[in-house]
């Protein structure tokens, strides 16, 4: 019995270190109660599934994709369409499809819908970049992104262009959104975990050995890419209907530059990395964002004060990447310390 | 008009856009070459060059090629800088850490811009022959595409006999073909990649003159597209070679004017989504560059 619980602890202690403290946020959000501390909550959580997202592929894989918000971008607008109201679409989509209009799925059947594009979209595109990798991997999913972004603009149809879209319901929760990101803890852990996960991350540290002991790295590095896009659509999708207002701007470098920020500044490697860059950059960000809000509120300046909160996390991102370049964990998963688990083994 | 004179409009135009893209995507190749870093910030040397011309150019009586050199200047330095400060520390770290450098780098240069000088949109003083026009025959020619055109030859050929003709050039295409063989040859490092990052904030600078001539405004995300053009174009020649990184800008001058002239309004504004989608294809099936048999160097 005590064997069998030192064994589970070992295997789970992870996860179980990196869900209690963020539940834990959640609940302290909920019990305090205040608007503006939900919405930066609700927020920090979306963020952790787009980061634990990008983790499954770029962490596992040693593949770095400045693609990824274009997931972001599909999940938002494919989940939005399917969720919305027939009248809310005539109203946003002055030359929408008359197909799509008719069509309205309650809220999480919308969300996963809107994954599964993103999804089937990044297994169409994602069996050819996989075969890439390094500075040619980083240049084609930086154009994935162009590509992305260019047909977000201009397909007025489905986008309403370059400007804003709106009538989305405000459906995203603060309890959808945790459920989500924990979720996205888990399946991000799992995939590390299995043989497919080991086998991806064999190909990370060294291509040749990984492909001369028979692993198939275009096949591993796909299902990644897949999985990890599906969480990323998923993550914009609860975003769309958490913001209810958006246009193609925003999935663009800017949150691009966050999330990949969240991701490196934890540590690529691990999953742990993945959460403890999002809350530690969250809370800086948060910090920053509000000094500059009180800065533009107070008229102070002669013009307006942006660009503070980039230029104080580009600076601080630079130091670490000297400084530390495996992340502040170093890479490293959490792990209860070992004398805690080892007594029931002996 | 008659067909020979559209031919010749159309060669200049081409061959103007072509010699600034090929600069751009020089300055970009030479130091992937050498160090493998795909440097994001490139696009920040063009902005640092237009934003001198802003600054200097607003103080009167100061004559535009001064104007212009100090931009170059300004190039040169910040490249440099970038390289002391940034580049330096993570040489030794994996290609990764090193791209997310340049990218974190890029991101903290362009939101300075908007702290420090402003997120609008500002008007910079351009000299009189970025918008005349001269007329030969029947033939409309503005005089900044002969100007691109004369001047990305020049540096072309400036560039080559330096890379031919001197030792630190004879150095630097060394290092490009095999960076570890000429340290062990005696070939101090960090003079060949300081030079490199010289030039390329040179190729940055003058780059600067003509992208802000075009425009006549400069903002601080101006650096976007050149940096997006030289990607595209040293992906077209073949990352790491730099005969390829100039074939690849002309191609793309080419291209670009092609597209103009042909496409309909509607399919122009998913351009850019084409030209994106061929470099991934390139990437693909030509990894090595759609100019077959480029030399390295």
């Amino acid at each position: 019995m005590a064997s069998r619980f030192a064994d589970l602890s070992r295997r789970y202690s992870t996860l179980a270190l990196l869900v209690i403290p963020l539940l834990l946020i959640a609940l302290a959000a909920q019990l305090i109660g205040r608007v503006v501390l939900e919405r930066i909550v609700i927020v920090l959580f979306i963020n952790l599934t787009m980061v634990v997202a990008l983790q499954v592929f770029m962490g596992n894989s040693g593949v770095v994709s400045f693609g990824h918000i274009s997931f972001m971008g599909i999940g938002a607008y494919a989940s939005a369409l399917l969720s919305m109201t027939p009248a809310a679409k005539a109203a946003a989509l002055r030359s929408g499809y008359a197909i799509f209009e008719q069509i309205q799925l309650p809220f999480i059947p919308a969300l996963l819908g809107g994954a599964a594009v993103a999804a089937l979209i990044a297994a169409l595109i994602g069996f050819p970049l996989a075969r890439l990798s390094g500075a040619s991997a980083v240049i084609a999913t930086f154009a994935l992104l162009m590509v992305v972004h260019t047909v977000l603009l201009n397909w007025s149809e489905v986008t309403n262009g370059p400007r804003i879209i709106f009538g989305i319901q405000g459906l995203t929760t603060l309890w959808t959104v945790v459920a989500f990101g924990l979720l996205s803890i888990v399946i991000g852990y799992w995939f590390k975990e299995t043989g497919m996960g080991l086998q991806l991350r064999a190909s990370r540290e060294d291509e040749q050995a990984a492909s001369s002991i028979g692993i198939d790295i275009v096949v591993v590095r796909w299902v990644a890419f897949i999985i990890s896009a599906f969480l990323t659509g998923l993550a914009g999708g609860l975003w769309a209907h958490f913001i209810t207002i958006f246009s193609p701007i925003s999935f663009y470098l800017t949150q691009t530059f966050l999330i990949v920020t969240m991701l490196i500044v934890g540590g690529m490697t691990s999953v742990s990395g993945a959460v403890v860059g999002t809350v530690v950059i969250s809370a800086i960000f948060e910090g920053l964002r509000a000094i500059e809000n009180a800065v533009n509120m107070s008229h102070i300046l002669p013009g307006t004060f942006v660009g503070f909160t980039e230029v104080l996390l580009a600076t601080a991102m630079i130091v670490l990447l000297i400084r530390r370049p495996a992340g502040v964990t170093g890479g490293q998963e959490f792990r209860l310390p070992r004398r805690w688990t080892r007594r029931g083994s002996d | 008009m008659e067909a020979i004179d559209q031919v010749l409009q159309f060669l200049i135009n081409a061959l103007s856009l072509g010699g600034l893209y090929a600069l751009m995507a020089l300055g970009l190749a030479l130091v992937y070459s050498i160090l493998r870093l795909v440097n994001f910030a490139y696009g920040e040397l063009v902005m640092v060059g237009g934003y001198t011309l802003l600054v200097v150019g607003q103080a009167t009586g100061i004559p535009w090629l001064i104007v212009a050199a100090l931009a170059i200047f300004a190039a040169v330095v910040t490249s440099l800088l970038l390289e002391r400060v940034a580049f330096r520390p993570v040489r030794q770290a994996s290609p990764t850490t090193m791209l997310i450098t340049s990218f974190a780098v890029s991101a903290l240069l362009q939101n300075a811009a908007l702290l420090f000088v402003s997120p609008r949109t500002q008007a910079v003083r351009i000299p009189a022959f970025f918008i005349e026009n001269i007329t030969v025959g029947d033939l409309l020619i503005s005089k900044s595409n002969i100007v691109t055109l004369i001047v990305s030859l020049a540096m072309l050929g400036l560039l080559t006999l330096f890379l031919r003709r001197t030792i630190l050039g004879s150095a630097l295409r060394a290092a490009a073909d095999d960076f570890v063989m000429t340290r062990l040859l005696g070939i101090r490092a960090n003079l060949v990649i300081a030079t490199a990052f010289a030039i390329s904030g040179c190729l940055a600078g003058v780059v600067s003159l003509f992208w802000i001539g075009r425009s006549g405004s400069v903002i601080p995300q101006i650096g976007l597209t050149p940096v997006l053009i030289a990607f595209v174009a040293s992906v077209i020649g073949g990352m790491g070679s730099l005969t390829g990184a100039v074939a690849g800008g002309y191609l793309l001058g080419f291209l670009t004017i092609t597209l103009n002239t042909l496409l309909p309004q509607r399919l122009l504004d998913f351009r850019q989504a084409f030209v994106f989608a061929i470099v991934i294809l390139v990437l693909l099936f030509r990894p090595r560059g759609l100019i077959s048999g480029a030399e390295r160097v």
